[in-house]
């Protein structure tokens, strides 16, 4: 009797929690999308912002965004990847392993505006980059890094290491195993990894403050060291910074509309990936 | 006894500090199954797996001794593990088919050595029928194997062994996962196998030694305590030791 009450106890403690995490999640989406909802329009993706920022659209800020995600996942996937191949495959236990891995899982800890900082420091000044999408697309790489690595030597660990032996007893080296089978078989997992931190690379706002970002650029640059306009830093600016606040509240609401349906497209590919994988299965 | 086609002389391994195979001396004759059999534990899978340096990925191990096939040193850094693997294959207690097609698996094993293309479908055939699994997959060749039974699975898995032309195979407990059908099937390729190759299998089962094998060698607690014809080893084994595992007072 008491195990059941317990059991039922457990129960309603589970299942309120998580309704309290999903109703948190639809008060944010409703008071998002009920104010911001209507003033989205096919216009307003289409066109730039005019009249001091009242009027028109978010296009060079959604291409910014874009742009700014490519040289991201350029720059981050590829040292990414290495070294978790790095470390799941070719690095023995040791001292120094401990230590790179811990380094890493405590970069995933570093508070955003400090990679801003170092962005700043490191490649507007040190590499004379200046402030660009470039350099800030680098920092928001260094930053997504550490997920990266976790995310893929994750995935990398999934794998059986029946695998790997009956790719290395036919006679493969261990480069081919790994090039071959070992990542083939990981690729969801570290796709999916890739995705889900280049997204969460394209809401932050403080890495891109200091190396890049604009408040207003006239027109479309696709140039990499050029200034440019990002949707969390023009959502941060029409809701905190414009002059008259009051009067651009639709058009804040309407940019964190778009904001939210990019990050949320990029999380639906994640999850179709990994569906579409456990499927094969 | 035939030419002795593997050999391992004083050979000692390590786990870290635990001492898993003490001072082994053994030879496996040409063309022949040898069936290593003992308790488990007892050292006859990590014996098996020095055969082809799958010890290799494992951290902390320490090997002394010489392991050799015709005499040439496996272990020795000039000669190349790849190659040395091509000519040693080995079969796993799990069969780990590659998440590829049935035909790409064993293609896969062939771009491994640069076999000419055009005559990889034919020896794909070859090796497949060699292992009795052509007539069941000849018509799906481009389906996951995965979703092959587990037993064709490990003929697959054979096939795959097979299919480079080993000179030995090894085989560890290949039928322990499998029905009795299966086991049926594999222990009859393993039979006609033996003609061509070298064939050394770690069997928990004591019936299956007896079927398949020519030779027997018993090993206990990380030594080889003999090594016989398997009718010797089964009618009248030399060690006290042997005796009793066979009539099953302990294993």
């Amino acid at each position: 009797m008491i195990g059941k009450i317990k059991s039922f106890f457990n129960w309603v403690l589970l299942i309120s929690s998580t309704g309290l995490v999903c109703l948190f999640l639809a008060i944010i989406l409703y008071d998002i999308f009920s104010k911001g909802l209507h003033a989205v329009s096919w216009n307003f993706i289409i066109s730039v912002p005019t009249e001091g920022m009242t009027k028109g659209g978010v296009l060079p800020a959604i291409l910014g965004t874009l742009l700014l995600v490519m040289i991201t996942t350029i720059f981050g996937v590829p040292f990414g990847i290495a070294c978790a191949i790095y470390l799941n495959e070719y690095a023995k236990p040791s001292a120094l392993t401990n230590i790179i891995r811990a380094a890493i899982r405590n970069l995933a800890g570093v508070p955003s505006i400090i990679y801003g900082l170092f962005g700043l420091a490191l490649f507007v000044q040190g590499m004379h980059l200046g402030t660009s999408v470039l350099s800030a697309g680098l920092t928001l790489g260094l930053l997504s890094l550490p997920y990266i690595i976790t995310t893929t030597e994750e995935a990398l660990k999934r794998i059986p290491n029946s695998l790997r032996e009956a790719t290395l007893a036919l006679g493969a080296t261990q480069f081919e195993t790994i090039k071959d089978v070992i990542l083939p078989s990981a690729l969801p997992g570290i796709l999916t990894g890739i995705i889900l931190s280049v997204s969460r690379a394209a809401g932050e706002t403080a890495p891109i403050l200091f190396t890049g970002v604009a408040f207003y650029i006239n027109g479309v640059s696709a140039s990499v060291n050029q200034e440019f306009m990002a949707l969390p830093y023009h959502l941060y600016m029409l809701s905190t910074q414009h002059q008259s606040i009051e009067q651009v509240r639709p058009l804040a609401y309407a940019t964190a509309v778009v904001l939210i349906v990019l990050v949320f497209v990029l999380n639906l590919v994640a999850f179709y990936i990994r569906f579409k994988y456990r499927k094969q299965e | 006894m035939n030419e002795a086609k593997l050999k391992a002389e004083s050979l000692n391994l390590w786990f870290g500090k635990k001492q898993v195979l003490k001072n082994v001396n053994i030879s496996f004759p040409a063309n022949k199954v040898t069936a290593l059999i003992g308790p488990s534990g007892c050292g006859k899978s990590t014996l098996l797996r020095c055969f082809n340096r799958m010890h290799d990925l494992v951290d902390d191990v320490r090997i002394e001794g010489r392991i050799s096939i015709d005499g040439i040193d496996i272990y020795d850094r000039k000669n190349s593990v790849t190659e040395m693997r091509k000519r040693i294959g080995m079969v796993f207690q799990k069969a780990n088919p590659l998440p590829k097609n049935i035909y790409d698996n064993l293609a896969y094993a062939l771009s491994l050595h640069n076999t000419p293309k055009d005559q990889i479908p034919k020896l794909i055939e070859q090796s497949l029928k060699e292992s009795y699994l052509w007539e069941e997959v000849k018509d799906e060749l481009k389906k996951p194997a995965v979703k092959l039974s587990g037993g064709q699975q490990q003929r697959l898995c054979i096939a795959r062994t097979v299919v480079l032309r080993p000179e030995v195979i090894l085989m560890d407990e290949p039928c322990s996962a499998l029905d009795p059908i299966s086991t049926n099937k594999i222990e009859e390729l393993i039979k006609v196998l033996k003609k061509d190759y070298t064939i050394v299998i770690v069997t928990h089962n004591m019936q299956q030694a007896q079927r398949i094998s020519d030779y027997v060698a018993f090993m206990y607690l990380g030594e080889l305590i003999e090594l016989a014809t398997a009718e010797e080893i089964f009618k009248s084994p030399k060690q006290e030791l042997t005796k009793n595992y066979i009539n099953g007072h302990f294993g």
